[in-house]
């Protein structure tokens, strides 16, 4: 029934101590396509894609990935996901090379086809020269970029990216999502991933659900999104979902009284 | 499920041995307590009727500065928490009692590593073990590796503080140290400290290393392996079961 269906999620809630910063969602993405998940700072993004990678356990509510119940099947779930954390997750000590193999080790990819993917990955962004070097030595931006390379190296159904290309330079960001989209194209890839740079979901993206305060606000395809707020680009059309507010600091009446909503009591 | 635990043992070895400062410096204690405790209570010792107090001494710092290693591992996995690194392999697709059993057997090859350097200083310092049983010298090498590798995870698993984490240990490792029969003999002991040290599995392993190095025992050999191996097995199943349960 939910055959096309690789990611549902019901009624999806995580409380911290004092806040719901997972508040009541539903979302299904269907197999082979491509989902941005947007939202403002704090919105609940990756606290949402922690529980789907079976990191975080929900305080309520439904996960069901590649049929399997994500929190009764966690290695069985586990078998069908990559992931790009939005924050560092590599060996410092160890090299790039080294960072990779580790990876391609633990998700069992065979020694040739590692190798031929460990290089073409480096290749794609651009530190196939560096490959023997410690990541302790390397910048913030090429750290992202080896994180980006290591989710490449096995092929799994689904990839979650967490803001992959957040603080890289536009030609790294062309690549990598030439290569993305290729991947999507050819083995069905299913991609979700959260961005701040709404160009890059209005370009890559199928379809696009809005976060803010825990809560989705919009669902659905670009032009479903931009109806809905009567916007002409995403750009516009996120600010007028979320408001035009910074964060938790100056915010207005309005979004003073949706925080104390998320508040718990 | 091999290549997994190879390459989380592999891992492990790759940093201890790219860390020269680390390795020197956790010389440091081993070499001092053998000087300060070996020459300066020698001569009492002896006068005693003990013997050369080097000759019993050397196998309790042998097991100290393994279980100060082995403890030690457990900072790896606060460090990887804090660093980000743990996420990397608490989402792969493999078990996590592998995982577990990777790390532990990683941190246990490295203070089987720092204990048999421990070994040959000791040997420098006058220390003459009898050769034949030094092959069943590093079993218990090996026992006292496992166990106390496996508890400084299973410790971690629970802490995610890392400046609380070297705090704990110390406040462990002091008393399993001197309570275990390393520095002093265990006949003629009030009861209550007797009971304490029967407690400490510490105690098993270095009566084991002192026996088989030395033919001086306190136990027996065999109390001492049972014993290390069923501790070392239940240790292992509690980290795994508390490793398991990590939440990021
Ligand atoms: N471990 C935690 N303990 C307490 N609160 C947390 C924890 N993790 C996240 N939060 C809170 O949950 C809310 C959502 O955080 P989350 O990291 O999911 O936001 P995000 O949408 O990914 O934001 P960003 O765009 O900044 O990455 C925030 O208010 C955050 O402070
Ligand atoms: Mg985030």
């Amino acid at each position: 029934m939910k055959k096309n269906k690789i990611i549902v999620v019901r009624n999806l809630s995580k409380y911290f101590k004092k806040i719901k910063a997972v508040d009541n969602i539903s979302l299904d993405v269907e197999k082979g396509s491509i989902f941005a998940f947007l939202g403002p700072n704090g919105a609940g993004k990756s606290t949402t894609i922690k529980m789907l990678t079976t990191l975080l356990i929900p305080s309520s509510g439904e996960i069901i990935i590649d049929n399997l119940d994500c929190l009764k099947n966690k290695s069985e779930v586990r078998k069908a996901f990559g992931i790009v954390f939005q924050d560092q997750s590599l060996d410092d000590e160890l090299t790039a090379y080294e960072n990779l193999d580790f990876h391609g080790a633990l998700y069992s990819v065979p020694k040739v086809l590692r190798q031929e993917r460990i290089m073409n990955s480096l290749q794609l962004v651009n530190l196939s020269e560096r490959e023997n070097d410690f990541v302790k030595t390397f910048s913030g931006g090429m750290k992202r970029r080896l994180e980006i390379a290591r989710g490449l190296i096995h092929h799994p159904k689904i990839l979650f990216l967490d803001e992959p290309t957040l603080g890289l330079d536009p030609q790294t960001r062309n690549n990598i999502w030439g290569h993305i989209k290729q991947l999507n194209k050819e083995e069905q890839m299913t991609i979700f991933f959260t961005t701040h740079y709404m160009p890059e979901a209005e370009q890559i993206a199928d379809k696009i659900a809005i976060i803010d305060y825990g809560k989705i606000i919009a669902q659905g395809t670009l032009a479903q999104i931009k109806e809905k707020s009567k916007s002409k680009s995403l750009d516009e059309a996120f600010l007028s979902l979320t408001g035009r507010s910074i964060r938790d600091e100056n915010a207005t009446s309005l979004d003073r009284m949706r925080m104390k909503r998320r508040l718990r009591r | 499920m091999i290549e997994v635990i190879y390459v989380m043992w592999l891992r492990q070895l790759k940093r201890y041995w790219r860390s020269k400062a680390r390795l020197l410096g956790s010389l440091g204690q081993p070499i001092l307590f053998l000087i300060a405790f070996g020459f300066g209570f020698g001569p009492t010792f002896q006068k005693a009727g003990g013997g050369n107090y080097i000759q019993f001494l050397a196998p309790g710092i042998i097991a100290m500065s393994t279980l100060f290693t082995a403890m030690f591992t457990g900072i790896e996995v606060v460090w990887d928490r804090r660093f980000g690194f743990l996420k990397e392999t608490l989402v792969a697709p493999v078990a996590r009692f592998q995982i577990m059993l990777g790390k532990t057997f990683g941190g246990a090859s490295v203070a089987v590593i720092q204990g048999t350097i421990v070994f040959l200083l000791t040997l420098m310092v006058g220390f003459r073990p009898s050769i034949t049983l030094v092959p069943l010298a590093f079993v218990f090498l090996f026992l006292i590796a496992l166990f106390f590798t496996s508890m400084g995870i299973a410790i971690a698993s629970k802490i995610e503080d890392m400046h609380a984490f070297p705090l704990i240990m110390n406040f462990l490792i002091m008393p399993l140290f001197f309570l275990s029969g390393a520095l002093f003999p265990l006949n003629g002991l009030p009861k209550a400290i007797e009971v304490v040290v029967k407690l400490n599995p510490l105690s098993y392993g270095v009566d084991g290393l002192r026996s088989s190095l030395t033919g001086m025992t306190g136990f027996n050999m065999v109390t001492d392996i049972v014993v290390l191996t069923v501790l070392s097995i239940i240790m292992n199943i509690i980290g795994s079961l508390l490793f398991s349960k990590i939440e990021l």
